[in-house]
């Protein structure tokens, strides 16, 4: 979208009042009132179209404000306070209703028959059928999450007719559906969009960049990369109930001190991802309402890497476990907002993920099993962070140092800078004692365990394997939540992995949203605004 | 009767003349020190859930899977023809990421000295001409305190005292409160460019949003021309030539602002040239305060991901920046002092 055509947009949409002043090319009194937000963020926003290579997390939200999906999650209340999406409840969007094959390999969406996107043309299956096959074709991180639910070829989607969309899957999933609901699957006006694509650029990836085309709650009126993006409400959304807000300034201001300036004057009505730190203070003052939501099925961990030869030893990882001041770090690094991941009962009864570990902080016990490991008398072992999240990180690792330092393992911290994190961490996995932080998007305690437990997948950086986990994920990721089998398993998986420790849980961090003025806050797995539910108030 | 024109005019080609040899070292140090640079573009753009094929398309897509010096011919080759990349990290081409980066840092810069000037010149010749007087003090306490404060924390304390406390500032949510519209663009200055439409209601929006940041920069930069102001003035002031003029019965003013001034104004320029350098620099820590969408925050997003065609970009956007200023103080030398000449070289 260009500045000039957008302006264009911008008087002709927004400002019916101007008119009237010739003058005052600021807008007028109105649009600052009641239908107007305005959300400060630290994060920029480099893409408005998620499938395209390099566009980074905090540009999703594009995916979710201004396109829709087949299906979406339902709502719950959060804890802590406030509301957050619910995993178990999928809700309509574009699909007015769906069916599921009694083999469970085929899904038949029948599309609403009033959805029409931006332009006024109807949405049809086509539409769908040619977002789809974008998806699972572009490669990156867009195929990846589609094939965690089963999408993995094109010729898996068909078009029945013009409102039913047909999706065979090659064997049934219980992630199949709810993988519909992530930003990535999202329908694109095929029509635009094609006119738009070149040889080269089959999939309009340059103009999407740059130019929505979509039916969602929201277009975007401007974008001005590092400056701020503005959402105009689409009046003729039929995915849910119509947003409460007229228009939705989303600005980029790197400084938290800025930020935090900007909330507490009420300037703002919402900051978004604010720090641990501010969350805890403003959460003390009145007129500032502090969401501090724990992220579902994600942990902050230290992992000890099994290539490394003390941490084959499993009395030398209890030792760890049994070393690390879990309170300390959660106060230091976290300022208390999140969930504690220690202290629990050793028996497991229920499938609850993250979850409180049997360990806590004991330094007799850390000496004794010490003690007992091949390694009396302690060892020198790197401990490694990633300088792009050194403000949990750097507490948490000097606080893990010198308890280490009581049972004499001597910790040197070495700081590996963001851009080679994940070739150490995740691909070559050759960190010996380092801190990690996956999250799943798709809440089962199965998928979480399929990343972070399997042998070779991404985010095993502690090179883990054992044989029963493997055999348990295998059975468990695509078995359905209500399958008799489904719970002894997992609850197995999470024994073995509490009695391995190939990751110790430390604490489940929060993210923390502070609003003054507005109203209907949502937290969401992908970590990104929601700007549907929001109002003024 | 082109002759008084014609040497300055041969002077200043040869003078850009002289600085190709520059941009192309610049060229290259900047392509090989990007490339230095540790981390892997391909893996950090292709995403934490990338795989290795996807990681290897990201790779071929941006041209790394070459020989470095089949990359560099290639990046040479874009740039004779006027393309400096894409960035990755910001979604948009370099030049024009640079187009409306450069003049908001511009802005901001140039707003800064102007005023610091105004502040530090005046009060730097009043400090020279009553030495060891409260004015001289003064001058003393501010240079002090302007250099010793970073700039971000003098942003934030007047964030805190003038918008949090008092209210009288506007939001430092950067150029323009959301209230605004860009002005339609033509220099990419907001003052001007909303001067130039006649919209004195954005200029002002423009001017409000921009007092605090230049105030916070002026500080940080009055030290150095005040100071160099008060030392040159006190060279000159005792130099004979004074003595023979205050002989010679001249009015107190006509020693001071015309002969006196005029010759210290040459350390001055050469100050102000160097302040202008490294304002631009310590702009990021400004822009990062005041949300301000300038250059140098671009810059160290760019660096910290590495990625290459927008560090690039920038590197030879100062470059041709400095070239270009180094070429006007010269000029302005040869007007300040007509002794120096360009002929004599």
């Amino acid at each position: 979208m260009t500045t000039s055509h957008s302006r264009r947009n911008f008087l002709k949409m927004g400002m019916a009042g101007a008119s009237v002043l010739p003058f005052l090319r600021a807008m007028p009194a109105a649009a600052q009132g009641s239908d107007t937000l305005v959300i400060v963020t630290g994060q920029t926003i480099n893409s408005l179209d998620l499938h395209r290579t390099g566009t980074n997390r905090p540009s999703y939200q594009v995916a979710v404000n201004c396109y829709d999906r087949l299906v979406s999650f339902g709502t719950k209340e959060a804890p802590g306070g406030g509301l957050s999406y619910d995993y178990d409840t999928i809700v309509p969007e574009l699909a007015e209703s769906w069916t599921v094959s009694d083999d469970g390999m085929t899904l038949t969406f029948k599309l609403k028959s009033n959805a029409t996107f931006w332009d006024g043309s109807k949405v049809t299956a086509e539409d769908v059928k040619w977002s789809f096959e974008r998806a699972v074709s572009v490669g990156g991180f867009p195929s990846v999450q589609m094939r965690a639910g089963g999408f993995l070829r094109p010729d898996q989607f068909a078009a029945i007719d013009e409102e039913t969309f047909q999706i065979t899957l090659d064997k049934p999933s219980k992630l199949s559906i709810p993988d519909l609901a992530v930003p990535v699957p999202f329908i694109i006006n095929s029509t635009v969009a094609k006119a738009n694509a070149t040889e080269d650029d089959p999939w309009a990836m340059e103009y999407l960049h740059t130019t929505p085309a979509g039916s969602g709650a929201f277009k975007v009126l401007r974008w001005s990369p590092g400056e701020q993006l503005v959402y105009e409400r689409n009046d003729d959304w039929v995915g849910g109930p119509l947003p409460a807000a007229q228009r939705v300034v989303v600005r980029e201001v790197p400084s938290p001190a800025t930020r935090r300036a900007l909330i507490e004057r009420g300037d703002v009505q919402m900051s978004f991802g604010i720090p641990d730190k501010d969350a805890a203070e403003l959460a003390e003052l009145d007129d500032v309402d502090v969401f501090s939501t724990p992220i579902e099925n994600c942990m902050h961990c230290l992992c000890t890497n099994t290539q490394f030869e003390p941490f084959q030893d499993a009395d030398v990882r209890k030792a760890v476990a049994y070393a690390v001041p879990y309170d300390d770090i959660f106060q230091a690094a976290a300022y208390g907002r999140g969930a504690p991941l220690w202290g629990g009962e050793a028996e497991i009864t229920d499938t609850a993920w993250p979850r409180k570990t049997q360990y806590s902080t004991d330094l007799d016990k850390a000496k004794e099993h010490m003690a007992k490991s091949g390694y009396p008398d302690g060892f020198d072992v790197p401990l490694s962070i990633n300088l792009g999240l050194a403000s949990w990180m750097e507490p948490t690792a000097l606080l893990i140092q010198e308890n280490l330092a009581k049972i004499g393992i001597n910790a040197t911290i070495e700081k590996i800078p963001g851009a080679n994190w994940r070739t150490a961490a995740l691909v070559e996995k050759r960190l010996a004692l380092h801190l990690e932080n996956f999250g799943g998007w798709l809440n089962t305690p199965d998928y979480y365990f399929f990343w972070a437990y399997v042998e070779g997948n991404l985010f095993n950086s502690s090179n883990y394997r054992n044989d029963e986990v493997e055999a348990l994920v295998e059975a468990t990721l695509h078995m359905p939540v209500e399958d008799p089998a489904y719970a002894p398993n997992v609850i197995r998986m999470m024994e073995i992995a509490l009695e391995d420790l190939p990751r110790i849980p430390l604490y489940q961090p929060a993210l923390n949203v502070a609003a003054n003025g507005s109203e209907g806050y949502e937290f969401w797995f992908h970590r990104q605004l929601d700007a549907r539910p929001l109002a003024k108030v | 009767m082109a002759s008084p024109s014609y040497p300055r005019l041969r002077a200043v080609l040869l003078r850009v003349a002289q600085s190709i040899p520059v941009v192309i070292g610049v060229v290259i140090i900047s392509f090989l020190l990007t490339r230095a640079l540790p981390g892997d573009p391909a893996v950090y753009f292709a995403g934490a859930a990338a795989d290795e094929a996807s990681i290897q398309e990201v790779r071929v897509a941006l041209g790394l899977d070459k020989p470095l010096i089949q990359q560099f011919f290639i990046y040479v080759g874009d740039l004779l023809r006027g393309d400096l990349g894409q960035s990755i990290s910001s979604g948009q081409s370099v030049a024009s990421d640079l187009a409306n980066r450069l003049p908001a840092s511009l802005e901001l810069t140039l707003t800064a000295l102007i005023l610091s000037c105004g502040i530090a010149i005046p009060l730097g010749i009043l400090a020279a001409t009553r030495p060891g007087s409260w004015v001289d003090h003064l001058c003393r306490v501010l240079v002090t305190a302007g250099v010793s404060l970073p700039t971000f924390f003098t942003g934030i304390v007047l964030i805190y005292v003038f918008y949090y406390l008092l209210g009288i500032a506007p939001s430092p949510i950067g150029r323009l409160d959301f209230i605004y519209l860009d002005p339609d663009r033509v220099t990419g200055f907001y003052l001007i460019d909303a001067a130039l439409m006649g919209d004195w209601e954005t200029w002002g929006g423009a001017a409000k949003q921009l007092v605090l940041p230049a105030i916070t920069l002026a500080l940080f930069t009055l030290a150095p021309i005040a100071r160099m102001t008060r030392a040159a003035m006190l060279t000159a002031l005792s130099s004979d030539f004074i003595r023979t003029a205050r002989a010679a019965g001249l009015s107190n003013r006509k020693v001071l602002y015309g002969y006196a001034f005029r010759n210290a104004m040459l350390p001055v320029i050469t100050t102000l040239g160097m302040v202008f350098s490294f304002a631009l620099g310590a702009n990021v820590l400004v822009e990062k305060v005041f949300a301000w969408p300038g250059i140098g925050s671009y810059a160290v997003e760019a660096l910290v991901v590495s990625d290459y065609a927008a560090v690039q970009g920038f590197v030879l956007a100062m470059a041709l920046l400095f070239v270009a200023l180094n070429l006007v103080i010269d000029l302005l030398y040869t007007v300040i002092d007509p002794r120096i000449g360009f002929t004599s070289k």
